[in-house]
């Protein structure tokens, strides 16, 4: 069940990692000794049923929120006593984040809204970069509500990718989408994985695209139920579900 | 431009109106306090100015005749640092194209040099001819309101002998501020004068050579104006002196120090109100916005965004509307006080109405905004920085209904679901529900205690000039006369009723306290003059005692069946213990009232007279007048129709502007609470109205839902701000009152008509606009947006 060992230095180590939550008098086990390292350049699926805790672990991956008990360790430093300003700046230098509904800032343009992360950033990529990159440079200053699914997806990958993040993480990134407008945007993931060599994590219960993944991680009830390397990645376009 | 900060402009563009509305609160309270807090300033400047260019005294004193060589004397007075005696009386005047005859106060100064104290700001024509007796210098207020020009002549009866006085210019002094005749409270300009005339001319005409009958006197820096009038009271005892008295008992300048210290009130409690609110709609606003925006605020933070950069973020809602607001308030201010100290000036006869806008009351508006502003923001901000990014994601936990007591009670199935929505709602935040009644009712009660003032006027109006009053004419005259004088005057042709008074000047005295106040002698209080008080009830004049004005009662501390010590100051300065037979709430002044039998025992004479109250024949009106114009012996008339007229004219110029301002200001505030309540209500709900639509509510229905339940908030802030209305015209009045004069407590039916009124108008119109975004609601696009 363990991946083949990766001589390259990980970027992210959980140790362990528990969550549970206090739902009123009943507490909630999301994750139960969870333990993964992640590898530089590596693009990673997170396959999992609606409640087997691959949102949680995002949510600690990414320090929007903390374990109750286990370790992470990003680039060997602990972040698990981190306070919440230096899990601010966490998220702020080396966590790019795209989101299933794309969180886009509805009074901001395309290229504002990739602004709002360069602005912030200490070597980001132009931001009008990061949409060429994404495949959008006609739709720049186009607001949210002018553009299609697809395309706010592609925005919310630009904007996370512009920073020149370490870790890319994608929460169902096609859970909103149709299917074509689906693979198009794996594919822009799948590019940006292989030429900016970014870390990237993708969510999903749609187990049709482990195939383009390194590395297939299953979670059920909090816990890895499996980790797996691919002999070999496919292209998203060659994916279908 | 950050793109944060371009988020901030849109995000505020695309919520304009409720933007707008705290901008138009802190708008209106900014200028409140600019435009008030500038004409305080205005008047203090103009009032500092005048007294010292002028040399206005500090301590006045009035005797029946004292030789000059006293100056002297005073003069070397420790603490006294200059002196001025002169020659005032008054006199009846023949002014050119008045029937009725007029007051004059002469007032006598120097031939050849300028008066050493309370000096006359030439505006026209020149400085009276040392060897012309019969030039004089006249108040300018009185020659504009009776077109006279330097060069026009009036005729007085100065000692029983007509004399021709010629107008060479108009003047002004700091003593004449606020311009009124003895014995009144409101200045008729037409009918009342004052007059500058050499020394000479009065020595002559009153027989006063080598003699004054008024000193006045300025201090030396840090000396005792009590001690100074101490010492002149025992000088000038034997002289026939009233007492003496500091500056503030001086009625010119009694009348200005008490309207600044009423702005100073003024300035503190409005501002108050309208900075309320605006925290009050800050606070709904943005807590909303941050509900609404919490995926965003999420969104942010998984960026790496810091909380201080995200609270400095949704705080830029609050400064945007409240700092444009402070600037829009503060010109808006700027504008107004300039408007208003010309009102001022209208009331008041400054040498030069200066204009002082402090830069400080900038810095204050803008501080106060910001105070605002955080105050306002303060719990949204919170939540935006406690809000834990990864819960933030998830789409709020829905409202949590309970059943309410209304269910309880079972009454809940008798109504339609649409009626227990909107009950349900307002049980599920009784708090937050509880606070907009009661800010929809801070506008009902800011607009009752505005137009709480024309109330009160009206009543003063009705109260002094016709409940209290039936005579026509008060003659008065210029020394006590026998009581023969009134076969004399009864014997007049077309005087229908008269009535007579007998006016003592007096020193009361209860324990350490004591006041110079004159006793006024009435035949009875059922006559043409009676005693009424503020609530319009008689009051008899209690025999055995004397009857004091309550506010007077207080100073003194006195109550019912205490002993007062009574030192006449005229004639034979008789001294007695005199109890306290009652009190009377009057509106104007203080006054205290024996009967005139009591008054002469009192006095120990066989009576005198000082005034005549006559009820006149229409048809003899001007014959009458004719003859008053020349009668030796009256130094005045007062005639009650120009009193009213005179006051009504003054008050509706004064007060209509006032009174506009803060009703159209109060307009804005309610128009502000409840357009944004229904504003919020409509975002708040926007999703749940939309499936109600889906599921077949018409959308009558859905508005029924939506504005009832601000209906029902306006319903229940009416009889609310009814009473805090009452309040606040209480906290009014107890500030407006003066020894001068105190605003009678009353409310016309029309106020609280006209509150209601403009309250359910504003409510709707602004339900009118919202139910515009109602009926135009998306409904798949609300339905489809996360929550």
């Amino acid at each position: 069940m363990t991946p083949e060992t990766d001589k390259s230095e990980p970027v992210l180590q959980i140790v362990e990692v528990s969550k549970i939550y206090l739902m009123g008098e009943v507490s909630v086990s999301a994750l139960r000794n969870v333990s993964l390292d992640f590898r530089s350049g590596e693009l990673v699926v997170l396959l999992g049923a609606s409640g087997s805790g691959k949102s949680t672990l995002l949510n600690i991956v990414g320090g929007l929120d903390v374990p109750t008990s286990g370790r992470l360790l990003f680039r060997g430093r602990d972040l698990t006593l981190a306070t919440d300003a230096a899990l601010t700046e966490y998220r702020r230098r080396s966590i790019g984040f795209v989101f299933q509904f794309y969180n886009l800032i509805s009074s901001l343009t395309a290229l504002e809204n990739v602004q709002l992360v360069t602005e912030i950033s200490r070597n980001p990529m132009p931001a009008e970069e990061a949409l060429r990159l994404v495949g959008l440079a006609d739709r720049m200053h186009h607001f949210p509500a002018q553009l299609s699914g697809g395309e706010q997806q592609r925005v919310a990958i630009a904007r996370a990718v512009a920073k020149r993040p370490e870790l890319l993480l994608c929460d169902e990134p096609t859970g909103a989408l149709d299917y074509l407008t689906g693979k198009l945007v794996l594919e822009v993931i799948e590019r940006i994985n292989r030429e900016l060599g970014t870390t990237t994590l993708v969510i999903t219960h749609n187990s049709s695209i482990a195939g383009m993944a390194d590395r297939v991680i299953t979670l059920r009830s909090g816990e890895v139920a499996e980790d797996r390397r691919n002999t070999e990645r496919l292209s998203p376009s060659e994916l279908s579900w | 431009m950050k793109s944060l900060t371009r988020k901030l402009f849109r995000d505020l563009l695309h919520m304009k109106g409720q933007m707008l509305a705290v901008a138009a609160v802190v708008t209106c309270g900014i200028a409140v306090f600019v435009s008030m807090s500038s004409v305080k300033y205005s008047l203090e400047a103009s009032r500092w100015n005048y007294y010292n260019r002028y040399r206005f005294a500090e301590i006045f004193l009035q005797v029946k005749r004292a030789p000059e060589s006293w100056r002297e004397v005073v003069s070397r007075i420790p603490g006294v640092a200059s002196v001025s005696t002169r020659i005032v009386t008054d006199v009846t005047l023949d002014v050119p194209g008045l029937d009725e005859p007029a007051t004059g106060r002469l007032v006598s100064i120097p031939e050849r040099s300028e008066p050493q104290l309370n000096g006359v700001y030439i505006v026209e024509g020149r400085y009276i001819d040392p060897d012309m007796t019969d030039e004089v210098i006249a108040s300018r207020p009185f020659m504009d309101a009776n077109g006279l020009k330097p060069g026009d002549h009036v005729g007085a009866v100065i000692n029983g002998r007509w004399k021709e006085l010629r107008i060479v210019g108009s003047g002004l002094s700091p003593e004449y501020i606020y311009e009124v005749q003895p014995g009144s409270f409101f200045p008729d300009k037409r009918r009342f004068g004052v007059f500058w005339i050499s020394r000479r001319a009065l020595e002559s005409a009153l027989d006063m050579d080598g003699a004054f009958n008024d000193l006045s006197l300025t201090l030396a820096h840090g000396a005792s104006g009590k001690e100074v009038i101490m010492r002149l009271d025992q000088m000038f005892a034997r002289y026939g002196s009233l007492g003496a008295y500091g500056r503030d008992e001086q009625l010119s300048d009694r009348f200005i120090s008490d309207e600044i210290k009423q702005l100073g009130t003024q300035i503190t409690i409005l501002p108050a109100i309208f900075f309320s609110v605006a925290v009050f709609l800050l606070n709904i606003v943005l807590q909303r916005l941050v509900s609404t925006q919490r995926d965003q605020i999420a969104v942010l933070k998984a960026m790496g965004y810091a909380n201080a950069e995200i609270a400095l973020h949704y705080l830029g809602f609050a400064l945007v509307p409240t700092g444009a607001g402070a600037l829009a308030g503060s010109l808006a201010g700027a504008w107004l006080g300039t408007r208003l100290v010309r009102i001022y000036g209208d009331f008041y006869n400054f040498s030069e109405l200066l204009y002082v806008f402090r830069p400080e009351n900038l810095i204050t508006s803008v501080l106060l905004s910001i105070i605002a502003a955080v105050a306002g923001a303060l719990l949204a901000l919170r939540r935006a920085v406690q809000l834990p990014p990864a819960e933030a994601m998830r789409p709020e936990t829905p409202a949590l209904y309970r059943p309410g007591v209304l269910d309880r009670g079972g009454f809940g199935r008798r109504f339609p679901v649409t009626v227990r929505i909107i009950v349900r709602n307002i049980e599920r935040r009784p708090w937050k529900s509880a606070l907009s009644v009661l800010m929809i009712s801070m506008s009902v009660a800011i607009l009752i205690a505005g137009r709480y003032s024309y109330d009160a006027v009206d009543r003063m109006s009705l109260v002094e000039f016709g409940d209290k009053h039936r005579e026509d004419v008060t003659v008065i005259f210029n020394k006590p006369m026998p009581t023969s004088v009134a076969y004399q005057i009864a014997s007049l042709e077309g005087v229908l009723e008269h009535e007579y008074y007998r006016e003592e000047p007096a020193r009361l005295s209860f324990g350490h306290r004591s006041r110079r106040q004159t006793l006024k002698g009435l035949p009875s209080s059922e006559g043409l003059q009676r005693l009424v008080d503020t609530r319009r009830q008689r009051v008899g004049l209690p025999s055995g005692g004397i009857l004091l004005t309550t506010k007077l009662a207080e100073i003194l501390g006195v109550k019912p069946g205490d002993r007062l010590q009574v030192e006449l100051l005229q004639g034979s300065r008789r001294s007695a213990e005199v109890p306290v037979a009652g009190t009377i709430d009057e509106i104007l002044g203080l006054s205290a009232y024996m009967r005139l039998d009591e008054l002469d025992r009192l006095a120990g004479d066989s009576g005198a007279l000082n005034a005549a109250n006559l009820r006149i024949d229409p048809a003899r009106e001007q014959a009458l007048y004719r003859e008053f114009k020349h009668m030796p012996g009256v130094s005045g008339i007062m005639m009650l129709k120009a009193l009213r007229s005179s006051f009504d004219e003054l008050i509706a110029r004064s007060m209509t502007t006032s009174t506009l301002i803060l009703t159209t200001f109060a307009c804005v505030l309610a128009f502000a609470i409840v357009y944004n309540g229904a504003r919020i209500s409509l975002s708040e709900r926007s999703r749940e109205l939309s499936s109600l639509r889906v599921m077949g509510l018409t959308k009558g229905e859905i508005a029924f839902i939506l504005l009832g339940e601000q209906a029902l908030f306006c319903i229940f802030a009416v009889p609310i701000g009814f009473l805090i209305g009452v309040g606040l015209s209480v906290l009014l009045s107890m500030a407006l009152s003066s020894e001068l004069y105190r605003l009678p407590l009353t409310f016309s039916p029309a106020n609280f008509l006209f509150a209601s009124g403009v309250l359910f108008s504003v409510a709707i119109v602004s339900g009118l606009v919202v139910r515009r975004r109602l009926v135009t609601l998306d409904l798949i696009a609300v339905l489809k947006t996360r929550e």
